[in-house]
């Protein structure tokens, strides 16, 4: 399969983006709004002309900006598919698809599960229906690179669970070299192989999604990928790490670190319980129980500044929905240190 | 009591100024039956002031379309120093008094004029000829178009101009496939405003182009010039007649022409760049 490497600084309003990085499966780029992933993909698809930089397929150069190498769009084998879809208005379904191509129009009408839209405009279809649209449009060039912005934002919560599916199902079948950008953490975990932070324009930590929540390289990208963010003070104690949180609190932690840190962990690592428990867990948290969410069968809970996740189950039998005071528990080898720098 | 007092002022307010709006297109179909109105019609006056204003209507509205559409969309599409200047420049005819337009044209194409001595050079005569018409038509016409042009250009999706590019389709293709159907109503109101205010052109054509019947001597010229003659009063109804009626139609044209109400975008203007770069 080949390779898409992209290499390029791009100045945008206050900040400039700068980014490197090898496309060979799958990548997300996930980082708050505004921090260059839409230009990212721009760049990439030749819409935006970075101010240094180098963009290339495997061996063909489409942006070289010291050989002075500048392909246009249309000379770029990309599939861009955009946030909000961008399809032609004017033109049905079936002409959307099939713009850059006739050839396989009727084939990816079929495979989209669009042929009874065919005829359609795209302002009668549903969201997920037009994003079928606008993948099928974008793979009807037959591109080697595929770049999708923001493929799920536009869904309301139904279609999108059902939509992140299918289209994880597509994009391990289609075998391209696929670069796709979200704000959201589960959703580029759940599309793609490797998954980059990107705050303010630069490339924070990339790494498969669960390297990322394993080994997190700083506060955003814990707090990122979900974890509880605890801010304290870490000084050594015997063999462990002891952080003094800036609530009073102290914990312990398996990681070593001095100094300003957060402690980083992560809900399914907290235990609930309405009494101090006399177990091996070394880091208890008393508070009052805050909002208690259920997401399907879990439940996520607030005891004081952490947040847990615990079966419905458990939930029940301990009552949380009543408020009260509970205690958080969780081990110091499921916590991780990291730097707040940033 | 007070506030049927101000009701009452308010509707007197609105009868008079609508009346006084009414009347005289009323008039001009009233004054004298409508037989005689159509007898005139076939008058020589009538018909050669309507060939020649069919005639530098139509090339002047040709010139329009295929100098402004282009001009309309790299204003509307790059962003450079100076741009807003140049939207500035379209838009002054619109406002300039015709009669300094009529000096302007003169002072640049007559045989005096900046660029008399290349024109005669060239054995080109404009002053007092058809070209005449058509370029005062042009110049107090165009801007109409432009403007509503460069409206509708910008009100097109940047994502979607984009979208065709990475679609294959290169900035040509892209235009006449994406960005001309999705302006196509848009630009059509702007051409129907332009051609209603060059239908109308009085002022620079008398002055550049002068009113000779049968070479220069448009419908709202042959109005003025009949006008002055014993009997041709009722001529120059006939052709005000035919004009209001035209008028009148591309109005109604322009009102029930469907606006495409695009997407807004969220980010603007994906190709602007510089002129220079």
């Amino acid at each position: 399969m080949a390779a898409l490497s992209a290499d390029f600084a791009l100045p945008l309003r206050t900040f400039a983006l700068e980014l490197s990085l090898v496309v060979e499966r799958t990548v997300a780029l996930v980082g708050p709004s505004g921090a260059g992933k839409t230009s990212a993909l721009h760049v990439v698809a030749g819409l935006v002309q970075p101010s240094r930089g180098r963009v290339a397929l495997d061996g063909e150069v489409w942006l070289d900006t010291a050989r002075g190498v500048r392909r246009p769009p249309e000379e770029r084998s990309v599939g861009l598919v955009f946030q909000e879809y961008a399809l032609f208005p004017h033109l049905s379904v079936r002409r959307n698809v099939a713009y850059a191509g006739r050839g396989r129009a009727d084939e990816l009408l079929e495979r989209f599960r669009l042929s009874h839209l065919a005829d359609a405009r795209p302002g009668e279809l549903s969201g997920g229906e037009r994003q079928r649209v606008a993948l099928a449009r974008a793979l009807a060039r037959e591109p080697a690179v595929l770049l999708l912005d923001e493929p799920l934002a536009a869904l309301d919560a139904h279609t999108r669970a059902e939509v992140r599916g299918e289209l994880s199902e597509l994009l391990g079948g289609l075998d391209l070299p696929t670069l796709l950008v979200t704000h959201d953490y589960e959703d580029a975990a759940a599309l793609a192989d490797e998954v980059g932070v990107v705050v303010e324009g630069s490339l924070r930590q990339l790494a498969p999604p669960a390297e990322l929540v394993a080994r997190p390289r700083d506060a955003f990208v814990a707090s990122l990928t979900g974890a509880n963010l605890l801010h304290g003070n870490a000084t050594a104690a015997r063999e462990l790490t002891e952080v003094v949180l800036t609530s009073g609190e102290r914990l312990f932690s398996t990681d070593t670190a001095r100094g300003e840190v957060g402690v980083v962990v992560y809900p399914w690592e907290v235990a609930i319980a309405r009494e101090p428990a006399h177990d091996s867990a070394l880091n208890v948290v008393r508070g009052e129980v805050g909002s208690v969410v259920e997401l399907g069968n879990r439940v996520r809970v607030r005891v004081g500044p952490v947040t847990a996740e615990v079966t419905a189950a458990s939930a029940a039998r301990l009552e949380l929905a009543r408020g009260g005071v509970a205690y958080a528990t969780f081990k110091a080898t499921g916590t991780r240190l990291v730097p707040l720098a940033g | 009591m007070r506030r049927t007092l101000t009701a009452a002022l308010v509707f007197a307010a609105a009868f008079v100024a609508l009346a006084f709006l009414f009347v005289p297109v009323l008039a001009i179909f009233v004054h004298v039956p409508p037989s005689r109105l159509v007898a005139q019609l076939s008058s020589p006056v009538v018909t050669d002031a309507l060939v020649v204003t069919l005639k530098t209507t139509l090339v002047a509205q040709a010139l329009i379309l295929l100098l402004g559409t282009p001009t309309a969309y790299l204003l509307a599409s790059r962003r450079f120093r100076g741009r807003s200047l140049l939207v500035a420049l379209v838009e002054l005819p619109l406002v300039l008094p015709p009669a300094v337009a009529g000096i302007g044209l003169i002072a640049a194409f007559g045989r005096f004029g900046l660029l008399g001595p290349q024109l005669r050079a060239a054995g080109v005569t404009i002053g007092f000829t058809q070209a005449a018409v058509v370029l005062a038509v042009a110049f107090v016409a165009s801007p109409l178009y432009v403007r509503q042009a460069i409206a509708t250009f910008e009100a097109v999706d940047p994502n979607v101009v984009a979208a065709s590019r990475t679609l294959g389709a290169g900035p040509v293709k892209t235009f006449f496939r994406v960005v001309l159907p999705l302006a196509r109503s848009g630009l059509a109101a702007g051409e129907a405003l332009s051609f209603a205010r060059g239908l109308g052109e009085f002022g620079a054509t008398i002055m550049f182009a002068g009113s000779l019947q049968g070479v220069t001597q448009t419908l709202p010229l042959a109005i003025y010039a009949q006008f002055d003659v014993v009997g041709g009063f009722d001529t120059a109804l006939a052709m005000s007649a035919l004009l209001v009626l035209v008028s009148a139609a591309l109005l109604v044209s322009l009102k029930v022409t469907p606006r495409w109400q695009p997407s807004r975008p969220t980010s603007r203007f994906l190709f602007a760049r510089s002129l220079s770069s």
